[in-house]
């Protein structure tokens, strides 16, 4: 059964990506980047990451998606005429060689490599979110306060810059 | 089973088609959208690199993956939104005031 999730999981998934990238309304593109997000959320839950699975619903296309939508519908774009670069020949034929010898490559590789600490079995006893709290918040507790930190400076930052600016003569009296 | 390869090709087809996106699109708004592709890709190797490799790592560093791209849209949508007020484009060949 996992087989055939995994199959219209990355299916739809790459197809929602050539969606988003090849559409021609950006609204379109944005609803197709959502498709593209809960399909990826569904490939987390195949892999027992279910923490993971409710940060990407929640926070990409609950939160991240919503923002663009909402810009998108804020700046009332109109659908370009040339949608493309004119050269995208010039990208688009050597990357799709260049890519098909990247996946020839993975699926020569062996993958080998130590394994860690937490296989399938012990993650399951106590669950997925259990495992990534007490990972977080013994070994990663300084990258975690670094990520606090660095969205303080990010929300700081946007709002500093979609701030409406006031006229100078204003600033001078 | 799904051999870990197969997760691998997914996130390499993903991770390209954002690639070619951020080069070919000429909307800043679908640029970053392409961009958020890409991360995602990344997102499914380290996921499954952790679940094959049996370390709770790559799902930690994937979470940070997606805090920093929300930070990363909150930052490109705020410049989106200054450079549309100036110029009434978001088309990225246009705007080239910080060119060389």
């Amino acid at each position: 059964m996992i087989p055939v999730f995994f199959a219209y999981f990355a299916l739809m998934s790459m197809a929602a990506a050539v969606l988003t990238v090849a559409l021609r309304n950006p609204v379109h593109c944005g609803l197709a980047l959502l498709a593209l997000l809960l399909h990826v959320s569904g490939l987390f839950v195949l892999l027992n990451a279910e923490f993971l699975w409710a940060v990407q619903v929640v926070v990409y296309a609950g939160a991240i998606l919503v923002l663009y939508l909402f810009v998108l519908m804020l700046l009332n774009l109109k659908t370009d005429e040339r949608y493309f670069h004119n050269t995208y020949l010039y990208f688009l034929i050597p990357t799709v060689f260049g890519s098909l010898y990247v996946l020839a490559l993975l699926f020569k590789s062996p993958y080998a490599g130590a394994k860690g600490d937490a296989p399938a079995a012990i993650v399951l006893q106590e669950g997925d979110t259990y495992a990534v709290g007490m990972k977080m918040f013994s070994d990663y507790l300084l990258q975690f306060e670094i990520v606090g930190v660095f969205l303080l400076g990010a929300i700081i930052g946007a709002i500093v810059l979609a701030k409406t600016p006031k006229p100078i003569d204003a600033e001078r009296e | 089973m799904v051999p870990l390869s197969a997760y691998v090709a997914v996130s390499a087809v993903l991770f390209i088609t954002g690639l070619l996106g951020v080069l070919i699109r000429r909307n800043f708004i679908i640029v970053l959208m392409a961009v958020e592709i890409m991360l995602n890709a990344a997102n499914i190797n380290l996921v499954a690199f952790s679940h094959y490799l049996e370390s709770m790592a790559g799902q930690l560093v994937a979470l940070f993956v997606i805090a920093i791209a929300a930070g990363e849209a909150a930052v490109g949508l705020a410049i989106i939104i200054v450079v549309f007020r100036g110029k009434i484009s978001t088309n990225v060949d246009e705007m080239n005031v910080l060119k060389w």
